[in-house]
């Protein structure tokens, strides 16, 4: 085969190469969702934060307006520090509150914000106050088990 | 420059009359000096010395298994030698490497036994490799020089054919275009005269004898087919069991009166090269095995 | 005591291998730079290597996904989960099914005519020409060859992984009648571009880097005759495969364990 031939032919090769990378990494896998639009850091503070991960999703409403850029152990409060980055585009008032919750029932665990009344808005730095912990499984059923003991004492 | 391969293909004039050299100062391209060659306890060779000088044609000769390859393989430095020096264009070649070497390796040309042609280009491009590796000729030179070797060895309209619609014959002297194309001074044939039809072995003999004197160069014949080149050789050297057993010009070995000598010129199947393969203590224990007499 | 001693020997001379396959990689990194030098021969057997396994790629790529597709369907059926197929095709086949398949494809097809490649040209006293010409015969022909496969491996990997997840899509969302919506984005929201897709890239690389040095190892160290040239072939695509699965589960350990 001639040397430009084979050049063309190889040239090809890589190229499928490439669009079977962006296919992966675009259609099947979550590079789409990575929003190269500015964004600002705020903080949050949870007891428990259960399965969350890196690169989890922010959603208000249902929406997801940003990022969990990391994910920290503060040592002098004992709770888990987590930093999350927000689209510039979206402002919060100062007395949002965040809660993790689960996507479905067994799903991956993400960071919901339910907007306060606030005036003044969070701004890069700040650090939401009002937080709710991951929902553990197991102390939930432990609750469930006390207080129906409970209750069956009280019968008695 | 005008192509040194002009007229080699003129078959008339008879080889041995034609044995003037073109170089004044015999320079000697190779040299063994007491030299012992094996593998490992296995000697093959011992306390070998020859000298081979420019335009020279020699002939190393022997039964199968008596070190001619051997010694091909110790003056290309593929085989270091147990001891004694091989010098090669005046320098040792043993324990050179890297770029000296290849340096020295670029000054030769090897024919070996079965062509050893690269099978995935076709004969143009086989000719052409050590010109596309060592030099840095336009496409339009390169082409030039290798259809003119082509055309020494009168294989020019074959140029465009793939190897696998060639004969062997066709396919040897590809080969042999390819050790020249570079005109070394030093070029080793390693049998090439094996498998040839008469009329091949004919025309090869002759290429080598042209090819020789009009590059100046020495042509060592590794060899057993004594016909064709007691023709063409200058010089004979006679190997077997393990070391040099006589030297000279053709004419002084046909007269030559030692045992070995006579008896690979003249072919007889028994003399100091026995017919009986020797009996040995491990065919001793299989016959005893499988209840023969020996 | 037998027993210990050949297990002794055998573990020697297992040591003795590995050292050899160890400088012989050495050997191959030292003259890389042929690829700058000489980029066509590197092409070339990127064409050789690579463009002639695509078709045994496509076609594998494209019935496992429809293997997964169909098996999975009836798994996740069982739980009511079957939107979550698509996160199962894509998560299978980018983390371990495309580099691992691709890979002992690669060694079977790719690897053993590598391996009788250089052996033959062993036997046929090509090596011997060439070095004899003041060629180098590793940097001309085994250098371009180990680069033509590990730029090779991770594209065919690639490759087959894609043509895996539409055919499992051919077979859930078109033949089964999954929603096609649920099948993609619960696919996007699982797959992570740098934990599964980047590892699956990094897999193949390596396993590439395997298999390649392993059968041009072969090649260049076989017996230079027809039965030797045969267990070569062999012994390539038994030690490429054996190779990939064990690193397969190291770089599994290291890279998915959080």
């Amino acid at each position: 085969m001639s040397n430009q031939k084979v050049d063309v032919w190889v040239g090809l090769f890589v190229m499928l190469g490439i669009v079977a990378l962006l296919f992966l990494a675009l259609r099947a896998g979550n590079l789409s969702s990575f929003s190269l639009a500015d964004t600002y850091a705020v903080q949050a503070r949870f007891d428990n934060i259960g399965g969350l991960k890196v690169r989890a999703p922010v959603k208000s409403a249902g929406v997801v307006v940003g990022r969990v850029a990391d994910i920290q152990f503060d040592d002098q409060i004992y709770k888990a520090v987590v930093t999350v980055n927000l689209e510039r585009n979206f402002e919060f008032p100062a007395d949002t509150s965040a809660s993790i919750l689960t996507s479905g029932l067994l799903g991956e665990q993400y960071i919901g914000l339910d907007a306060g009344g606030d005036d003044r808005m969070l701004v890069a730095g700040d650090a939401i106050t009002l937080t709710q912990s991951a929902i553990v499984l197991e102390q939930l059923i432990s609750q469930f088990l006390y207080g129906s003991a409970e209750r069956e004492g009280a019968v008695d | 420059m005008a192509s040194q391969y002009n007229d080699v293909m003129n078959l008339s004039s008879p080889a041995p009359a034609e044995r003037a050299t073109e170089r004044s100062d015999p320079s000697v391209l190779l040299s063994f000096d007491r030299v012992t060659l094996g593998y490992g306890d296995f000697v093959v060779l011992a306390d070998l010395s020859l000298q081979m000088i420019a335009g020279q044609v020699v002939a190393v000769m022997g039964g199968s298994g008596s070190g001619k390859t051997t010694l091909m393989r110790a003056a290309t430095g593929q085989l270091p030698p147990q001891a004694g020096v091989v010098s090669v264009f005046g320098q040792p070649i043993t324990g050179l490497k890297g770029a000296a070497l290849q340096a020295l390796r670029q000054r030769m040309g090897v024919l070996f036994q079965h062509g050893a042609l690269f099978t995935d280009l076709n004969v143009f491009e086989n000719v052409a490799f050590p010109l596309r590796e060592h030099t840095t000729l336009t496409e339009a030179a390169l082409t030039n020089k290798v259809l003119e070797t082509l055309d020494a060895v009168g294989l020019k309209a074959a140029a465009h054919l793939k190897l696998s619609a060639i004969s062997g014959g066709m396919a040897r002297r590809v080969a042999l275009a390819r050790a020249v194309v570079r005109e070394p001074e030093l070029v080793f044939y390693d049998e090439p005269f094996a498998g040839l039809d008469p009329i091949s072995m004919g025309v090869t003999a002759r290429l080598i004898r042209r090819l020789s004197d009009r590059l100046g160069c020495a042509s060592v014949l590794i060899t057993h087919d004594v016909a064709e080149s007691f023709a063409i050789a200058d010089t004979v050297y006679l190997v077997g069991q393990g070391e040099l057993k006589a030297h000279g010009s053709p004419a002084t070995l046909g007269e030559s009166s030692d045992p070995y000598v006579r008896q690979f010129l003249d072919g007889a199947p028994d003399g100091p090269v026995a017919f009986d393969y020797p009996v040995t203590p491990d065919f001793e224990r299989w016959a005893e095995h499988k209840g023969v007499g020996q | 005591m037998n027993a210990l001693a050949a297990v002794g020997r055998f573990t020697l001379e297992k040591l003795v291998v590995l050292g050899q396959v160890a400088r012989f990689f050495g050997m191959l990194v030292a003259r890389l730079g042929i690829v700058v030098k000489r980029p066509r021969l590197v092409i070339q057997q990127v064409h050789f290597i690579g463009n002639h396994s695509l078709l045994i790629i496509l076609v594998s790529g494209l019935f496992v996904g429809f293997v997964l597709g169909l098996q999975g369907y009836y798994t996740l059926n069982r739980y009511g989960s079957e939107e979550a197929l698509g996160l199962l095709v894509a998560l299978s086949l980018v983390r371990e099914l495309g580099p691992v398949v691709t890979a002992l494809l690669f060694a079977g097809r790719a690897g053993t005519s590598l391996t009788a490649e250089i052996g033959l040209m062993k036997a046929g006293e090509q090596l011997s020409a060439m070095e004899v010409m003041g060629v180098d015969p590793i940097r001309r022909v085994l250098v371009p060859r180990f680069l033509g496969g590990i730029i090779a491996m991770p594209i065919l990997a690639a490759v087959f992984s894609m043509m895996g997840i539409l055919g499992g899509w051919f077979v859930g969302v078109v033949l089964i009648g999954i929603d096609t919506g649920a099948f993609w984005s619960q696919m996007q929201n699982g797959v992570d571009v740098f934990n599964d897709v980047l590892n699956g890239v990094i897999k193949s690389v390596v396993f590439g880097v395997a298999v390649t040095l392993i059968a041009l190892y072969e090649g260049w160290h076989c017996r230079p005759t027809p039965e030797g040239v045969s267990r070569a072939t062999t012994r390539t695509v038994v030690a490429g495969s054996l190779v990939v699965l064990g690193l397969d589960f190291v770089l599994t350990a290291i890279m998915f364990s959080h």
